[in-house]
């Protein structure tokens, strides 16, 4: 049921039964590393090519959350998937070998939200039973696509982040009486805002104006206060986006502080760790939230939390044609009561 | 409550620069200036060493080249160039070094791709340009000279 300009209310609240996860090496020496269900200090993770490496990541990423789920591939009625290469070829590629009906999805950063909310949905309408949500990116297919050659010497911004080589997934079911959750109520799917921001180095601050527009949208919409939820989690806005989403807020008279939690920015020490303002990438949000989010809303630490993925969605190609990044984020509100 | 920010896209651009942490620009030159300095010293070490052995000033400033391309090829693919090049910046780019480490990067990254279509395709993706425009200037510079030469 639509409920205010963007946000869908769903009525029969899917549960996410299990989520996996699937971190590289960086991403296990942070400090998130117990969270994570495997790693693998392989970068290659024993293939040919970058690509085919962050293919099967996904693809043992999704064999784990089958067998946590204790369910089979042919129990699966749908997947969504995505992932930051041109073509979504990890995702394609991964399906090649599982047999389950797929949507191929992109929406840069922000496609975890975007194939949760699909698969939710799916579920809510009774389109499908159990239904699966998966995103990969892997920091070296992504460097060669959008930035320079591994080996090459140069050096970053300041603003920069480094994408996550990650993988995440979860299965969305219906709801059962007497399973306790956490379940999807809510979902805001958001508009592309741009505020000509070109510095493809500083992908925090394009997306900070969508990650605030979405979440003002949800909070309008459903009538609901920031403090309503335990914790406000954006997808990939790194230390600097945090930052201007925190004091786009504070101009509105509300504080976000406390609330606010950013993927991107919890995945790695970035002092130790060399990573500039953070993580970013389709596998930032996938494995933060299927790792330790998921773990918390399981134990009950947090009951209330809304998970905003963002996504910059711009090519090397519009970027080199001059154009500005054009920002966008999805919400999905998932809560232990219903 | 406002749903989009209360900024135009001026005021948002200029809030940003405020609030993005620059480049330590002086620790970046310093760092540049050392590590550049210490690669032409090398070279000049090089240069000065085959002279002494009775090679002529020309041979040995090729000679020299052909060794400083060499060590930045084989520096990248032991992956310490990039190592250098983060800490050095501009310092390990500009040099001869860094050309080589420009055309070698690429040939190892779009090896995947096949002998042609990737490697032999993409290897001047970085240093193409510099190529073209270096070799273009030449000209025009080296067309100048020659009028000018005409005349004087």
């Amino acid at each position: 049921m639509k409920v205010g300009k963007q946000t869908i209310k769903l009525e029969n609240t899917p549960k996410i039964l299990q989520t996996s996860s699937m971190v590289g090496p960086k991403e296990k020496q942070g400090p998130l590393s117990i969270y994570f269900d495997l790693d693998t200090q392989d970068i290659f993770l024993g293939e040919k090519s970058f690509e085919k490496a962050e293919s099967k990541m996904m693809e043992t990423c999704i064999n784990n959350l089958l067998n946590k789920a204790s369910v089979k591939n042919e129990d699966i009625d749908y997947i969504f998937a995505g992932d930051l290469l041109n073509q979504c070829i990890s995702s394609g590629y991964c399906m090649r070998n599982l047999g389950i009906p797929f949507f191929g999805l992109y929406g840069a950063c922000s496609t975890f939200c975007e194939s949760l909310t699909l698969a939710s949905l799916f579920v809510n309408a009774n389109y499908a039973s159990k239904a699966i949500a998966a995103t990969s990116s892997h920091f070296c297919s992504a460097e060669r696509q959008f930035r320079m050659p591994l080996e090459h010497g140069n050096q970053k911004s300041p603003t920069a982040q480094c994408t996550v080589t990650a993988s995440g997934s979860a299965i969305v079911v219906k709801k059962e009486d007497g399973i306790p959750g956490p379940y999807v109520t809510h979902v805001t799917p958001g508009k592309i805002i741009d505020y000509n921001v070109t510095d493809m180095t500083n992908m925090g601050a394009a997306m900070a104006p969508a990650a605030f527009n979405t979440i003002a949208m949800h909070l309008q919409d459903t009538g609901r206060t920031a403090d309503y939820y335990d914790a406000i989690v954006t997808g990939d806005l790194g230390v600097l986006g945090s930052e201007i989403l925190v004091d786009i807020f504070r101009k509105e008279g509300i504080e976000l502080n406390g609330i606010h939690a950013d993927c991107g920015a919890l995945i790695y020490d970035h002092d130790k760790q060399d990573t500039h303002c953070g993580g970013s990438g389709c596998g930032c949000m996938a494995s933060v939230f299927s790792g330790y989010f998921f773990e918390q809303l399981k134990t009950k630490k947090m009951n209330k939390i809304l998970i905003v993925a963002t996504g910059a969605l711009m090519s090397t190609l519009s970027s080199q044609q001059g154009e500005s990044i054009p920002g966008i984020a999805h919400a999905v509100a998932i809560e232990n009561e219903v | 409550m406002n749903t989009n920010i209360n900024m135009t896209n001026q005021e948002y651009s200029d809030y940003i620069d405020k609030k993005a942490k620059n480049s330590p620009i002086l620790k970046d030159v310093a760092l540049a200036f050392l590590v550049g300095g210490i690669i032409c010293m090398i070279g000049q070490l090089i240069t000065d060493l085959f002279m002494k052995f009775g090679v002529t000033k020309d041979d040995a400033g090729i000679i020299t080249s052909i060794i400083l391309i060499f060590l930045g090829a084989f520096l990248t693919s032991l992956n310490l160039y990039s190592k250098i090049g983060k800490f050095a910046g501009a310092g390990s780019i500009i040099p001869i070094t860094g050309f080589s480490n420009s055309v070698v990067a690429p040939a190892i990254e779009y090896k995947t791709e096949g002998y042609i279509l990737g490697l032999g395709a993409n290897m001047f993706k970085i240093a193409g340009p510099v190529l073209v425009y270096g070799i273009s200037s030449s000209v025009a510079v080296g067309l100048i000279y020659w009028l000018i030469k005409l005349f004087i």
